[in-house]
């Protein structure tokens, strides 16, 4: 059965019924409307890897429609630590729900894990592979503040090399035809394939250096985190990373409706003091996380989002 | 120098294989690819770094008493896509064969990106490489996405 791999799994005309469908169920994802479209449905939470919001904006937008979640739990005590393959794995899940959201640390684990399954595999990140989820409630965000998704100035800023997260959305992006911009340390950047793929498509990519002569362009900035343990020591990473941190006084002359976006946990990449100002989404973008795997969910169990829901709709 | 010149650099064979037109250096790892190494019986000649008028230099094979099967032979695919194959019987070509190089490599070599799902040996599933392109030769792993570094695939045969 389909499920959600990479952003190539999905059409633009779907992205968009799907971000649509979204909108629509914002009031059932606040917990305003209760809409159980998902009623009897199982969901199978296996993260092989640490999540915080992942796991639980899933668990949380399964709940929200009505169904339950089965865990993995703890991969220390699970049978992956007796040395179970993926596929046993997959194949006792699989007879246990009806859709699977997964996280492991292996690149290449989410599409091995589709071709072992029969229902929907949902990745939520393959090592340093894709997060096609995460990209849905960025597109979602993105929508939200600039009622549009192209012709954007996008900059993405800081581990790019790493960062799954930005592999998935720069694809997406282009896809809508927006402009990207990769701004990172030189041992950061955006691995070539990535950035040879979306010049395939046509995108003109620029890659630099230096995020804050970016910022006055930009409709959105997208920071992630730089992890310490990618440089050789302390003192390197903190020159390096220095150069990857917002503060309230960088945005002076940003655009009005210039949005930060971060798919978090944040470190110091962007200092507190930009939390206050209009340009902060990173915590609305946190919170998109559970409409868009509702009604991603939905569209991969066939059930159709109603045109309209009791308690608002849109916004 | 000629053509029959080099093919007289070794022995003709009265029945057997003979792999020509390898990329200058390669044929080392053709026989890895084929499986075949001192282990075996049957009689290997081979000669490398011949002048080739096609392709400057050149690598030669012959294999003695055994046909090699198509589905050998694709496997060459990865090194040698262009080499020319002749099944010899009583000293006379019996058959021409060619490689084909197909749209997926199925259980042929391991990804070569050291943390792909694939590198545990007891995941089942096939190991599947994406030709993305022939010329030079491009291939992606169907699990992970990675190209693959073409020389190291000989290192990962399966």
């Amino acid at each position: 059965m389909p499920g959600l791999i990479t952003m190539d799994d999905l059409t633009n005309e779907e992205i968009i019924s799907i971000l649509d469908d979204a909108e629509r169920l914002l009031p059932v994802a606040k917990g305003d409307t209760y809409l159980p479209l998902l009623q009897g449905k199982i969901l199978g939470n296996l993260f092989f890897e640490p999540s915080t919001r992942t796991r639980m904006s899933f668990e949380t937008a399964m709940k929200r429609l009505g169904g339950d979640v089965v865990n993995l739990g703890d991969v220390k005590t699970s049978s992956v630590v007796k040395g179970e393959t993926l596929f046993d794995t997959i194949q006792m899940v699989d007879g246990y729900t009806d859709i699977i959201a997964m996280r492991h640390p292996r690149q290449g684990a989410a599409q091995y894990a589709s071709d072992s399954a029969q229902v929907p595999i949902m990745n939520g990140g393959d090592g340093a592979g894709h997060h096609p989820t995460q990209t849905m409630l960025d597109l979602f965000t993105i929508r939200q503040a600039h009622g549009r998704l192209d012709g954007l100035n996008v900059v993405l800023a800081g581990d790019l090399r790493y960062g799954r997260t930005v592999h998935s959305l720069s694809h997406a992006l282009v896809r809508f035809g927006c402009n990207v911009t990769f701004a990172s340390p030189e041992s950061l950047r955006m691995p070539e394939e990535i950035v040879n793929d979306l010049k395939a498509h046509g995108a003109e990519v620029i890659e630099t250096t230096n995020l804050l002569e970016q910022i006055n362009n930009a409709d959105v900035i997208y920071m992630t985190r730089i992890q310490k343990e990618r440089f050789p020591d302390e003192d390197e990473y903190a020159k390096v990373a220095g150069a990857y941190k917002l503060h309230a006084r960088d945005l002076d002359g940003a655009k009005e409706n210039m949005i930060i976006m971060h798919p978090l946990p944040r470190v110091d990449e962007i200092h507190p003091s930009v939390d206050a100002t209009r340009h902060a989404f990173y915590f609305e973008q946190a919170f998109n996380g559970v409409v868009a795997r509702m009604s991603l969910m939905c569209w991969l169990l066939g059930v159709k989002v109603p045109e309209s829901i009791a308690g608002g709709g849109s916004e | 120098m000629s053509q029959e010149s080099n093919m007289r650099r070794v022995t003709a064979i009265k029945n057997g294989t003979v792999i020509d037109h390898i990329p200058s250096g390669k044929a080392l790892s053709v026989l890895k690819m084929l499986g075949i190494d001192g282990g075996m019986s049957n009689p290997i000649s081979m000669v490398m770094n011949v002048p080739s008028q096609k392709m400057g230099g050149k690598d030669i094979i012959k294999v003695e008493d055994r046909e090699l099967t198509q589905h050998e032979l694709d496997r060459l695919a990865l090194v040698a896509p262009d080499a020319s194959v002749a099944i010899i019987r009583s000293y006379a070509v019996a058959e021409k064969m060619e490689i084909n190089l197909t749209d997926e490599v199925v259980n042929v070599a391991r990804c070569t990106f050291s943390n792909c799902i694939t590198t545990n040996p007891m995941e089942p599933l096939p190991h599947r490489l994406i030709l993305t392109k022939r010329e030079p030769l491009e291939l992606r792993c169907r699990y992970c996405g990675k190209n693959q570094e073409i020389d190291k695939l000989v290192d990962n045969l399966l």
